[in-house]
């Protein structure tokens, strides 16, 4: 039992990767195991299954950084502060993993690394915030004050993100899921209709990329788990000495 | 509210005995314009690209002037005596309205000597312009005094502040350059409506939380 969680990562990963690379992309999928194809993605389509993931996880972790942020600030619990940071840190190389997949992602669909579209704008920012954060960290001495003014920067920037998530999305055009589009007949910003912009996915599709948010989520609480408790260890053993 | 006034007063007065900052900050200001002169050189750009850069030149202005407010208590080593004197929510909206003044008054150089230099930064009309430029004023304050405050308890101050205010500042700075530029195709003020809801939800949000947040860094 001890081990369950990692079992079943190891089974979810499995059928994540195969469920990516194996299935064959035709017009007209007869079984299960065939994916559709999308006019102007085509094979490209497959990198979904990881990029989504990653962009989740990075806004997953600065959630959680910020929770035991603000939990420090309750308790003044050292510990707490020791597992904001570590999310903090996973957060962070999962964020450049959602900017490096989604711009080799843009280059092959879109024609550039970047397009300054409003989803790439916000992680772009969450980006700068996540530097900002360590930069902030790395400037104050005192361990205590540390803790309690980067756990203060994470809710002054968090609250930011709502535009950039839920606001600008719906006023600036973008190529994302989900934005605005300009309409080729009449010059006209609408609603996008394009399928891979209105996010209607196939069932077998679907499958896999749901299987693939529970895997890397998984992954995460894994790796966070071992990075708190090694940083716990270093702060035990440095206040010993 | 009298506390707030007085805060401000003291603030606001030895500003105005020893105009370093002042000073410094107007000659950063005509520097940063004749930058941008030198390097259009005669040739004329799109005007939406001035009614960008007039916000860059908003932006890097408050961010030298404006964490003197906490910067300079805590080099005098006055923090102390202050929080001592009124409650952490009076000095807060004290350096609040001192930074207001501030850059109410840096922005309207910044405007006159844009409209002045270059022709082509001709604003239509008036009315978004005017709306934008208030609320606009009122978010930097507020997002710049919170990251002030934070700012002026560690070791590099200067490098880190338009760090840690960028990412604060961008949702703000973005809204204001797409009212400006309406504002010079002269369009009605209609059409910039969602933008100006952005921002008056991004002053009252950042307000509110400042206030919320301040209370827990200002007290060691």
């Amino acid at each position: 039992m001890k081990n369950f969680w990692k079992f079943l990562l190891f089974v979810l990963m499995t059928i994540v990767i195969i469920g990516t690379f194996v299935p064959p992309i035709v017009q007209y999928p007869k079984s299960f195991f065939e994916f559709p194809l999308i006019p102007g993605l085509e094979d490209k389509a497959r990198i979904i299954f990881f990029h989504v993931p990653t962009a989740w996880l990075t806004v997953l972790a600065y959630l959680l950084a910020m929770f035991y942020g603000i939990r420090y600030l309750k308790r003044k619990d050292m510990y707490d502060d020791i597992k904001s940071v570590s999310a903090a840190a996973l957060g962070f190389v999962f964020c450049i993993l959602a900017t490096v997949t989604g711009s080799v992602w843009a280059k092959f669909t879109w024609g550039s690394f970047w397009h300054w579209d409003p989803r790439e704008t916000s992680i772009f920012i969450l980006l700068l915030i996540y530097g900002a954060y360590f930069a902030l960290r790395s400037a104050l001495d005192s361990e205590e004050k540390r803790a309690r003014l980067s756990a203060i920067y994470s809710i002054i920037a968090f609250l930011t993100t709502p535009f950039f998530i839920f606001i600008m999305p719906r006023l600036m055009i973008g190529l994302h899921p989900g934005s605005l589009e300009i309409d080729p007949a009449t010059g006209q910003v609408r609603a996008s209709s394009n399928p891979v912009i209105k996010f209607e996915m196939a069932a077998n599709m679907r499958v896999v990329f749901f299987l693939s948010l529970i895997a890397f989520t998984i992954l995460f609480f894994w790796f966070w788990n071992l990075a708190h408790r090694i940083l716990k260890l270093e702060h035990v053993s440095q206040k010993e000495i | 509210m009298k506390k707030i006034f007085y805060i401000f007063y003291k603030d606001f007065s030895s500003e105005l005995r020893m105009r370093f900052a002042l000073n410094a900050l107007i000659m950063f200001v005509v520097v940063a314009v004749s930058t941008i002169l030198f390097s259009l050189g005669s040739e004329s750009v799109a005007p939406n690209v001035y009614a960008g850069m007039f916000w860059v030149v908003v932006f890097f202005s408050a961010m030298s002037g404006l964490s003197r407010v906490f910067v300079s208590e805590e080099e005098r080593g006055t923090t102390l005596i202050l929080s001592l004197i009124a409650n952490p929510v009076t000095v807060f909206l004290g350096k609040f309205l001192f930074n207001l003044v501030l850059i109410f008054f840096i922005n309207s150089v910044i405007a006159l000597l844009y409209m002045f230099l270059f022709q082509e930064f001709l604003i239509q009309n008036w009315n978004s312009f005017l709306l934008a430029y208030v609320l606009g004023n009122f978010g930097i304050s507020a997002s710049s005094t919170i990251i002030a405050a934070i700012i002026s308890k560690a070791n590099v101050k200067g490098t880190l502040y338009p760090v840690l205010a960028f990412p604060v500042l961008l949702p703000l700075i973005l809204m204001l350059i797409e009212i400006t530029k309406s504002a010079m195709e002269g369009n009605p003020i209609s059409d910039v409506e969602a933008e100006l809801l952005v921002l008056i939800s991004y002053d009252v949000v950042m307000i509110t939380a400042s206030i919320l947040v301040f209370d827990i860094i200002w007290r060691d």
